[in-house]
């Protein structure tokens, strides 16, 4: 729906103080950024610390970690499984490397395997390629252009938007690999924007010293998603992708090393067993727990199915105590709410905007920061401009981007956000965006090493799932970097792995009937299951009338 | 207030339109809030997804929807996530279509436009009905980017096709049972591949990390305190917004 008369009203306020904002963001006049002090004293207005939103563990190898509540209740949770009735001596598959996942890092993964001589199974739980990845829109960091960038400033880049907190392996890993990442994908067909004479094109974000985000107009991770997909569809005589069919649990050996999982088909209820010489995690984030309430901008299946499964395996958790809320969601209209609109608007100058028309916070910082300004704008100052549906939002100034860049500049860079406007009846290269910040990203996740290596011999991970490449938060364009360096890594990692192991053992799920014993010690009485799969949007008024008690089978 | 007061999660939107309209899923009717698009009024009906649920966010494809509208003999599409319900709508989802996708090894071929139509000769069954660009839900111009492939512009192509989700509604609808969102990937990467010129600085930089250009100032920042990284953070030059492309930094020691 188009924006109603009262908010209408309201534009004319930032109408009338874009001239002058625009005047001076051509002299480069910037608002100030934060220093690092002034930088920690708007965090407290971040979602992370308020103390009654999260509680510790009571179980398993991160036991006394306190982390959101909707991550422990996943963790405090019984397998969907009773591991007595699985009969592990019936294989259905057996395979290489077994990639849990279908999105960038677990396809990037299965390509790597796959060129070192593995055969490879990916297991999905929705169709390859339904992923973060797909929807990752704002580009990809990597220092190419030598003459004003390098690896060295990608670093202190990556370590300061995460608050020195990162681990520096990994950090190393992901600067000094990124730009082989990109050649990899241009080398694939990937379209990156270009100048015509074939140099990539490259924009700030939130946190970066130079221009080095890559993108494809703007749906970067749409178009390196459907490239390495259709690579790995290319190779389907070693690359089996198993659609609909998320693993529910690993399985391991009598020697505690991963041996496979298992995966339920969720269409006919099936379980079925995978034996594996090698194991790659790559099941992405978990935007979908929707944690302390919050909209999200996360794929449908973004339920921290990975991170369950390994912890009852043994791998311990990191960086989980932070979570990213992405600055820019959608706050009205309603049918968009959550939606992720790229960084890259700010990137291009567009100003954030209370409801006096002020600019209140300079647009490129971290994330966390830039998220707590808005929050701290809209609830301590009471600035923040009131939606038809009662909530409250601050303006995205995108007619400014046509204004700095040219007429027709909106409509041509951000063609998606343009198409999905203009539905509604907005014109965003006339009118601004309402916004509010949305739960976007896991900045934490499984402990793992730059090889991909987890504490589980045969367990590898990559990508959004692993925790401790962005520290306690993540700067724009590094995930859909980290997800392939990681992913091919990874990659590498158990394909090597695969090749040198010769006995796989006698297969058990003993790990799973420890865990729930070690619920029970800790006296933790719940008949909650996970992984979750998926969301339930299933209303009240629907659950009241699902009266089934007794299970059986499909027809429930 | 706290931060929760006044957002919240996507499970409570559902409810917010007291006013309410007919949709026919399938044939079946419901009663849903108006405002909402099809993919929430169904799960307001207590529709659960496996399939034809994705991104929900307008890129990812899964949801395609067709619909008819009463008195109306129009097909309408759109996809559930980004679709607003109208009243008597009658819609059915299409998650899934079988298409035909050729095998192909990008290294081994050129870009040479006859290696796409020898994998898809079917691109010349085209009857220039533009079905497809009708259904199609992104407002391509399907045809427009088949007729660039037949006429060996890949590039245009390329460029046409650059918003395409892959949702199959375009091959539901072809006469020459085609399926162009495959045959627009296999072009987009061969454009992006073989025909667009290569980042030449993306080369240098990849060796020069090779040599071991930048190993010792990397080693040294891995080294150093977090104390002495807050020193040297805030002192890193920016590179202004409004900077050329050819924009140098005054400190060049670690380039």
């Amino acid at each position: 729906m188009p924006y109603p008369q009262e908010l209408k009203e309201l534009i004319k306020v930032v109408e009338k103080t874009r001239p002058e904002r625009v005047a001076r963001k051509k002299k480069n006049e910037e608002v100030p950024f934060l220093s690092l002090e002034e930088r920690k004293k708007i965090l407290d207005y971040h979602p992370d610390f308020r103390e009654e939103g999260r509680r510790e563990i009571k179980v398993g190898p991160s036991k006394g970690y306190r982390i959101a509540h909707e991550m422990v209740d996943m963790l405090e949770a019984k397998s969907r499984v009773n591991p007595d009735l699985v009969d592990l001596s019936q294989v259905d598959y057996e395979t290489d490397v077994l990639v849990i996942g279908g999105g960038g890092a677990g396809t990037s993964a299965a390509l790597l395997a796959q060129e070192q001589g593995a055969k490879v199974i990916i297991a999905t739980k929705l169709r390859h390629g339904d992923a973060n990845t797909m929807m990752a829109e704002g580009g990809i960091q990597a220092a190419t252009k030598g003459w004003k960038d390098s690896p060295y400033y990608h670093y202190l880049d990556v370590m300061g938007g995460g608050h020195f907190k990162n681990i520096p392996d990994l950090v190393d890993t992901l600067v000094t690999e990124a730009p082989d990442v990109i050649l990899w994908l241009e080398k694939l067909g990937c379209n990156f924007s270009k100048f015509p004479d074939g140099t990539l094109k490259t924009l700030h974000g939130g946190g970066t010293c130079r221009k080095r985000m890559h993108y494809a107009a703007d749906i970067t991770g749409a178009e390196i998603m459907r490239t390495i997909r259709d690579e790995a569809r290319n190779r389907s005589q070693d690359i089996k992708v198993i659609e609909f069919s998320p693993a529910v649990e690993l399985i391991l050996n009598e020697n505690g090393e991963c041996a496979g999982a298992l995966l339920y088909n969720m269409e006919t209820e099936e379980y079925f067993i995978v034996k594996a010489k090698a194991v790659i995690m790559a099941t992405g984030g978990s935007g979908r727990l929707h944690i302390q309430n919050f909209m999200t901008t996360n794929h449908y299946g973004a339920t921290a199915d990975g991170i369950v499964i390994a912890y009852r395996a043994g791998v311990g958790i990191c960086f989980l105590h932070t979570v990213q809320y992405h600055p820019t969601g959608v706050v009205f209209p309603e049918q968009a709410e959550g939606i992720l609109i790229t960084e890259k608007f700010r990137g291009s100058g567009a100003n954030l905007i209370n409801i006096d028309g002020q600019q209140f916070v300079n647009e490129r910082e971290p994330r966390d920061v830039e998220s707590a300004a808005v929050i701290k704008e809209c609830v301590e100052k009471g600035k923040g401009i009131p939606t038809p549906t009662g909530k409250f939002g601050v303006w995205l100034d995108s007619p400014m981007v046509d204004t700095l860049s040219g007429e027709g500049t909106v409509e041509r860079e951000f063609p998606g956000k343009f198409i999905l406007y203009k539905r509604f009846g907005i014109d965003i290269s006339k009118e601004p965006m309402l916004i509010y910040p949305t739960l976007h990203y896991q900045n934490g996740g499984l402990e793992y090493k730059s090889t991909g290596e987890t504490t589980l011999p045969g367990l590898f991970v990559a990508g959004e799932v692993g925790g401790g490449v962005h520290g306690q938060n993540r700067l724009m364009g590094n995930s859909l970097l980290d997800i392939l360096v990681f992913g091919r890594i990874a990659g590498k990692s158990a394909a090597d792995y695969a090749k040198s192991r010769s006995d796989m053992g006698i297969l058990t799920l003993d790990h799973v009937r420890a865990y729930h014993k070690g619920l029970e010690d800790a006296d933790i009485e719940t008949d909650r299951v996970a992984p979750m799969l998926l969301p339930d949007y299933t209303l009240p008024h629907i659950k009241e009338r699902q009266l089934t008690s007794c299970y059986v089978g499909t027809l429930r | 207030m706290s931060t929760t007061d006044i957002t919240k999660g996507e499970s409570k939107e559902t409810t917010s339109s007291k006013e309410l309209v007919s949709i026919f899923v399938m044939g079946k009717k419901y009663e849903v809030p108006k405002n909402l698009t099809i993919m929430k009024a169904m799960e307001y009906a207590g529709y659960k997804y496996i399939r034809g649920c994705g991104c929900r966010g307008g890129i990812c494809g899964a949801c395609g929807t067709v619909y008819r509208k009463p008195g109306d003999y129009h097909i309408y599409v759109g996809l559930a996530c980004q679709t607003v319900v109208e009243d008597g709508m009658y819609l059915t989802q299409l998650p899934f279509f079988p298409a035909n996708r050729a095998t192909y090894n990008l290294e081994a071929i050129g870009s040479d436009p006859e290696e796409v139509y020898k994998k898809y000769p079917e691109l010349f069954r085209c009857v220039a009905c533009n079905a497809c660009t009708k259904v199609c839900p992104m407002d391509i111009s399907v045809m427009d980017y088949i007729s660039a492939i037949k006429q060996g512009d890949f590039e245009k192509a390329t460029e046409l096709s650059f918003d395409c989700i892959q949702c199959g509604l375009c091959t539901v609808r072809c006469m020459g049972e085609m399926s162009q969102y495959h045959i627009a990937q296999m072009v987009r990467r061969v454009t992006g591949s073989k025909i667009k010129p290569k980042a030449s600085h993306l080369k240098t930089m990849v060796d020069n990390i090779k040599t071991g250009r930048y190993t010792k100032a990397i080693t040294d920042l891995k080294s150093m305190s977090e104390a002495q990284l807050r020193k040297v953070y805030p002192e890193r030059e920016m590179e202004p917004t409004e900077a050329p492309e050819d924009w140098k930094p005054a400190d060049t020691t670690y380039l």
